[in-house]
C-alpha cells in the first residue's frame, strides 16, 4: 500500500555489504545520496541513530539502534512513530471534488460521511492499478488523500491531466499539495493513550479512519485513525516547523516505550497484517479485483461503474479474476518476491510479490498471485528458491489480528 | 563490537576464514557483516562433499529482510557444516568469530591465503566502510 519497493532496499543493503569490493556500486550509491530529498526530521533520525538508505528519491530511516525484530514487536507490544513525511498529501477542493475524484478511483466517496476515509485504488483505463491512497472526505467540497512517495510524479500528471479535462468542460476543483506539512504515523497498543496527552480533542470518540482537523501538541493538525501496521494508530499531517517538536512529545509521553522506527519494520509489520504494497503486490497490470481489494469497491460503484477500468472491473466481479493475491505459510528459507509459486505436480502456478521472516510469528509469511480455483486456504503449493522447491500452503491473510479501533 | 581475532584472514566481503591442522579452513561472516544484516534467521550450508571456488557463492544467509550470497575464501571441498545453524541462525549474530561459523573446506591451493586481508586490514577496510 505505502511507499516504493522495499524489498530491494533491503537489498540494497545487503548487496553493498557484500559486494563492497565492487567500486561501481558504491559510486553509484554516493552519487545518488547528494540528488536524495530529506524530510524535516532528517537530523532527528541521524541524531537517533537512523540508518538512512535512499528510499522513493528520499532518505529515509531503514531502522534505527534497534533491530527489525525488535522494533516490528515492540510496534505490536508498545508503540511505534515513522516519518512517512515522504509520502504526498493533497487536497482536493471544490464543489465538484467529489464527481471528479470518482473518475479516477474506485471509493465511493459520496457515500462516505464527512469526516472519514477508506483505502481505494486509483485505476487505469484498463482496469489496472496505478497506485493505492487513503482517501478522505473532509466536507463535501474538500477530499484529503495521501499517496505513495514512489508514485508521487505519476499520481499527479495523472490526476492533473484529468483535472485539466473536467474543469475545461466547467467542473469546479482544484488541488493543493501539502508540502508545507509532515506526516508522522502513531502506532500501537500506546497511540492512543500516549496522544491523548497532547490534545483536548477526546480519542475515545475517534475511531477507525475516523478524520480531524485538531490541536496536537500546540499546532493544527490533521489527524487520521490510520496506518500500515494492522494495530490502532493514527497518521498526523503537521505543519513541518513543528514536525520535530511533535515526534520529541511523543516519544517523551510515552516515556521512550514508543521507539522510532524505520521503513524495515514498517514493511514487516505490513506484511503480517496482509497489506499490499504498491509496486511489489499491485501494479499498473493488477486490477483491485485480483488484488483482493473488491471490498473497497462500494456498491454504487459497483451498480454505476464510472470510474477508469470499470467495465474490465465489473466484468472480473462478476465472472471472477483469473488470479488472486493470498498469503502463504512456508517452510525452509523465506519467499521473496519472484518466487516462483508451483502446485504440488511441480507445474507453474503463480509468484511471491512481497515476503519474509515474521519478527511476531517467527515463520515465514509471504503474498503472491496464484490462478483461481488454487486460492483456498490450505492449499499445498511448493515455492522456488535458489532453485530447491519448499512446502507450503495458501493461508489467510491477515497473518497477524489487526487490531483497528472500531465502535463496539 | 567484538575485537577481531589476529588468527583470522578475512574477504573484502567479509567472510572470515581460520587455518586449522590438517589444511583445514574454518569459514564465517565477521562480526561487523552480522551487525550489518541484523537477526538471522535462516543460512543455507553447503552439501558436505561438494566443492567451491574461491571467491564464489558456497552458502546463504537470510535477515528478516535480505538474503545475502557467502562467499568462500578459499578453493576446496567442504567436509564440515554447522548444522546448529540450522535451529539456531542467530547463533551467527550471537558469537560470528566463534560458534558462528558456517563451513569447513579442505583447501586445494594454499596460495590463496595469500590473497585474504589479515585482521588489521580488515578492521581498517571496516572503519572505512563507515565513513
Amino acid at each position: 500500500m505505502r511507499g516504493g519497493g522495499l524489498w530491494q532496499l533491503g537489498q540494497s543493503i545487503t548487496r553493498n555489504l557484500t559486494h563492497a569490493d565492487k567500486k561501481t556500486i558504491v559510486r553509484r550509491c554516493f552519487a545518488s545520496e547528494a540528488d536524495l530529498k530529506k524530510t524535516v526530521l532528517y537530523d532527528f533520525h541521524v541524531s537517533h541513530g537512523g540508518k538512512m538508505v535512499p528510499f522513493a528519491g528520499w532518505s529515509m530511516p531503514i531502522q534505527y539502534k534497534d533491530s527489525i525484530m525488535d522494533s516490528t514487536i515492540n510496534c505490536r507490544e508498545n508503540g511505534s512513530l515513522f516519518d512517512v513525511s515522504h509520502m504526498c498529501g493533497l487536497s482536493l477542493k471544490g464543489k465538484d471534488s467529489i464527481p471528479f475524484l470518482e473518475k479516477l478511483v474506485i471509493a465511493d466517496v459520496a457515500g462516505l460521511a464527512p469526516g472519514t476515509g477508506t483505502l481505494t485504488v486509483f485505476t487505469n483505463e484498463k482496469g489496472g492499478s496505478i497506485d493505492d491512497s487513503v482517501v478522505t472526505k473532509v466536507t463535501n467540497d474538500h477530499i484529503y488523500l495521501v499517496v505513495n512517495a514512489g508514485c508521487r510524479d505519476k499520481d499527479l500528471a495523472h490526476i492533473e491531466e484529468h483535472m485539466k479535462a473536467f474543469t475545461s468542460k466547467g467542473g469546479d476543483v482544484s488541488w493543493h499539495i501539502h508540502d508545507d506539512r509532515s506526516l508522522l504515523a502513531l502506532q500501537g497498543p500506546l497511540a492512543a493513550p500516549v496522544l491523548q496527552h497532547l490534545t483536548k480533542e477526546d480519542l475515545s470518540k475517534v475511531y477507525f479512519s475516523d478524520f480531524k482537523v485538531i490541536d496536537i501538541n500546540g499546532s493544527t493538525c490533521y489527524l487520521t485513525r490510520t496506518g500500515y501496521t494492522g494495530e490502532d494508530g493514527f497518521e498526523i499531517s503537521v505543519p513541518s516547523e513543528h514536525a520535530v517538536d511533535l515526534a520529541k512529545a511523543i516519544l517523551d509521553k510515552s516515556e521512550n516505550k514508543v521507539r522510532l522506527t524505520g521503513l524495515g519494520a514498517r514493511d514487516s509489520l505490513r506484511l503480517e497484517a496482509g497489506l499490499c504494497l504498491y509496486g511489489n503486490d499491485m501494479e499498473q497490470h493488477i486490477s483491485p479485483v485480483e488484488a483482493g481489494l473488491t471490498w473497497a469497491i462500494g456498491k454504487r460503484r459497483r451498480a454505476e461503474g464510472g470510474f477508469l477500468g470499470a467495465e474490465v472491473i465489473l466484468k472480473q466481479i462478476e465472472e471472477g479474476p483469473s488470479i488472486r493475491r493470498v498469503g502463504f505459510i512456508s517452510s525452509g528459507p523465506p519467499a521473496r518476491s519472484h518466487s516462483e509459486i508451483q502446485d504440488e505436480k511441480g507445474q507453474n502456478i503463480g509468484e511471491i510479490t512481497s515476503g519474509g521472516f515474521s519478527p511476531c510469528l517467527k515463520k515465514n509469511i509471504a503474498m503472491g498471485y496464484v490462478k483461481s480455483g488454487l486460492h483456498k486456504a490450505g492449499t499445498k503449493v511448493k515455492i522456488v528458491i535458489r532453485g530447491k522447491s519448499y512446502d507450503g500452503s495458501v493461508t489467510k491473510m491477515p497473518f497477524v489480528p489487526t487490531k483497528y479501533y472500531k465502535p463496539s | 563490537m567484538s575485537e577481531i581475532p589476529g588468527d583470522l584472514k578475512f574477504n573484502k566481503s567479509h567472510e572470515w576464514a581460520r587455518v586449522e591442522d590438517g589444511g583445514l579452513v574454518r569459514v564465517g561472516i565477521s562480526d561487523h557483516a552480522q551487525s550489518q544484516l541484523g537477526d538471522l534467521v535462516y543460512v543455507e550450508l553447503p552439501e558436505i562433499g561438494s566443492s567451491v571456488q574461491a571467491g564464489n557463492a558456497a552458502a546463504v544467509v537470510e535477515s528478516v529482510k535480505a538474503a545475502s550470497d557467502i562467499y568462500s575464501p578459499v578453493s576446496g571441498e567442504v567436509v564440515e557444516v554447522n548444522e546448529t545453524l540450522n535451529d539456531k541462525p542467530e547463533t551467527i549474530n550471537e558469537d560470528a568469530f566463534g560458534e558462528g561459523w558456517i563451513f569447513a573446506v579442505r583447501i586445494s591451493n594454499r596460495a590463496e591465503l595469500d590473497d585474504l586481508l589479515d585482521a588489521s586490514a580488515y578492521e581498517e577496510l571496516v572503519e572505512n566502510e563507515d565513513h
